[in-house]
């Protein structure tokens, strides 16, 4: 058992799948002699050298365009994305190339690839360096979606994302890099499409995703001294999607709340609104609520950006109001 | 089914032979696709090669059948050129089961892995960063494999073109980006919108590489200048690019006569015809009158076959709507 954060979690789910399978390679921009400009990659050089841990120039369509080319011929590529809102340069690779192929081609082809991206808010760096882009990559068919929200989840779902066959969508929230949790020992392989249910409460059940988890649930802490008991489930994938889990937790308290850091609209809690009303309306005792950060470029200022993103305060807020009306 | 690949072991006439073959083959292949468009056996879109066909003919000879081909849209001609009969071919564009991807990709995504053949890409330019990616796990397993990446004069204005060169050259990648000129991007001439003359061999000195120009209607050359470069490719000498001067008979694609390009133009490269002009060779060469026209009734049979056997196929249902989303074989999103 050893204390890690959030970013010496990415490198050690690289390393732990670097070392049992030579295919896995890894690209990016000053991913190698840099450690990432995240220090999320530090070491992983030094331990498996320049043929695997490859330094890329800045060229995000070549960056994902080699992934592809590479696991279609037998690599398991894994490449970064600095920041996931550079997707936006490389999108055809990833929307109209990496996720249509394997359908087009009738199951010619696979993609075994990770994209990990550095995603969100919270660090002040403005509307170009934060925005939460997990809504985008879930639009696409053919493409997995995955979002940790601690250190072990870091390790367990990057090894499972790493031996997936599809290609998978990583993204971590960089306000999570800093935090720190015990990690066990030894190997750590999770599963994709699982939510985790991490607080049981009978009043009200709070969905929540990478960054807005420890938010969520320190929300929830806040809402129980109030006499309200939240279940917090940590959705962990977006694609695939553990309906199950959230089914069956909406079910028992009646009432659902998603906490999401994309802008508004079209985010995940959206579709989970969707699927709630279809699938369980009638076991529901109130309205689904969304907290998000509004429909807006995000502001550089802290003190804006504060008010942007939900806040355990906007959490408790929104959801006392709701369940007291 | 008769293969239109021409295999590297053939005898020195032989291996020329089976170039025309090649070549004739293709030509006989798009006429006919175009057929099938007027007779709505066809749907949607395509983008013929008629005037083409030496490149595809001429690559594809000298590459091995464990290379790898990335086409564009305007791919028919260089999924046959590596060996996949025509009548998947065919019948992916009619949208059929039997056809090369069942009907689910179409003429612009043509794919044939087990040939090589990996894929036809309509986004202009995306292949060429994926062919670096192929020609990269070529690399690092040590294989001496290449990855053959073609284009149009159309790409070389688009980002990826840039990305994969440099990367490509930076990483000494075994790959041959091969652009394909045929003076019109789209209904636009390229010298219009572009900046240099030799819109891919121009620019080829930015990336540190030669500046290769090759007569695009001349299977031979395009065989020589091509085999060179694999060869370059195969002892770790890193990518190559080449500039072929050609020319499309036809328009861009199904839905354009391409009444933009001035008669005279067309009238002289229909001169340069690069079948007439290399069966001229062949019989120069000493092969026979009777045995050329052997050859092409051959092809025109196997059109016919081909043709025959693709419309029997049947019409995909629901099976294949979600089939192949995920490697599971399936489209299940959640649980």
């Amino acid at each position: 058992m050893a204390q890690l954060t959030f970013r010496e979690a990415i490198a050690r789910g690289i390393a732990q799948e670097m070392r049992r399978d030579d295919s896995v390679v890894f690209l990016g921009e000053d991913v190698g002699a840099a450690g990432g400009v995240f220090k999320g990659t530090v070491g992983l050089l030094e331990e498996f050298g320049d043929v695997r841990v490859r330094d890329t120039p800045i060229s995000e369509q070549a960056i994902l365009g080699a992934a592809m080319g590479a696991a279609m011929t037998g690599l398991r590529p894994i490449a970064e994305i600095m920041f996931s809102d550079f997707f936006a340069v490389c999108w055809d690779i990833v929307a109209n190339e990496i996720a249509k192929s394997r359908y087009m081609t009738n199951g010619q082809v696979t993609f075994p690839l990770v994209i990990r991206s550095g995603n969100g808010g919270g660090l002040r760096f403005g509307a170009q360096h934060s925005q939460s882009v997990e809504n985008w990559a879930m639009m696409i068919p053919g493409l997995k979606v995955v979002v940790p929200s601690n250190a072990v989840d870091v390790i367990g779902l990057m090894a499972a994302s790493i031996r997936d066959p599809d290609p998978v969508i990583f993204l971590e929230a960089k306000a999570l890099y800093a935090s720190k949790m015990d990690v066990p020992d030894g190997e750590i392989v999770d599963t994709l499409g699982s939510a985790k249910v991490l607080r049981q409460g009978s009043n009200a059940t709070v969905v929540a995703l990478g960054s807005m988890v420890p938010k969520a649930l320190q929300a929830a802490e806040e809402l129980a001294t109030n006499g309200i008991e939240c279940t917090v489930i940590d959705v962990r994938s977006l694609v695939p999607l553990d309906t199950t889990t959230i089914l069956r937790e909406v079910s028992a308290t009646g009432r659902m709340f998603t906490v999401e850091e994309n802008p508004r609209l079209c985010g995940w809690g959206a579709e989970l609104a969707s699927i709630i009303a279809d699938e369980v309306f009638y076991d529901l005792d109130g309205p689904i609520v969304r907290i998000t950060t509004p429909h807006i470029p995000l502001p550089a200022a802290d003190a804006l950006e504060d008010l942007a993103i939900p806040s355990v305060e906007r959490i408790v807020n929104t959801i006392h109001k709701s369940m007291n009306s | 089914m008769t293969s239109t690949h021409a295999a590297p072991e053939l005898s020195y006439l032989d291996h020329k032979v089976a170039m025309y073959r090649c070549q004739v083959a293709l030509r006989q292949f798009e006429q006919r696709a175009y057929d099938l468009f007027l007779e709505n056996f066809v749907k949607g879109t395509s983008h013929l090669s008629i005037g083409q066909e030496a490149i595809a003919a001429g690559v594809a000879a000298a590459m091995r059948p464990t290379d790898w081909t990335f086409a564009t849209y305007r791919g028919h001609a260089h999924t046959l050129a590596r060996g996949v009969p025509m009548t998947p071919i065919f019948a992916e564009l009619m949208g059929r089961t039997n056809g090369l991807m069942a009907g689910k990709g179409g003429s612009m995504h043509l794919t044939s892995v087990e040939h090589g053949m990996m894929g036809s890409y309509a986004i202009i330019g995306a292949h060429l960063p994926i062919a670096c990616g192929a020609a990269w796990s070529a690399q690092y397993r040590g294989t001496d494999q290449v990855a053959v990446a073609f284009f149009g004069d159309g790409s070389v204005n688009i980002g990826a073109f840039h990305e994969a060169l440099n990367f490509a050259a930076v990483w000494k990648l075994p790959v041959i980006f091969f652009c394909e000129n045929n003076l019109w991007m789209e209904y636009t001439r390229t010298s219009d919108v572009t900046a240099v003359a030799n819109p891919a061999a121009d620019r080829a000195a930015a990336y540190g590489l030669e500046s290769i120009i090759v007569d695009g209607n001349d299977a031979d050359a395009v065989y020589e200048v091509t085999s060179l470069a694999i060869a370059r490719a195969r002892a770790g000498e890193g990518p190559s690019m080449i500039e072929a001067k050609t020319y499309r008979h036809g328009g861009h694609s199904r839905a354009d006569p391409g009444k933009y390009r001035p008669d005279e133009e067309l009238a002289e490269w229909l001169l340069k015809d690069p079948i007439p002009l290399y069966r001229s060779r062949l019989l120069e060469m000493g092969v026979s009158e009777d045995d050329l026209l052997v050859l092409e009734a051959d092809v025109d049979a196997e059109v016919e076959t081909a043709t025959n056997e693709a419309k029997a196929g049947g019409v995909p249902g629901e099976d294949l709507l979600l089939k192949d989303v995920w490697a599971d074989g399936g489209a299940s999103w959640r649980n």
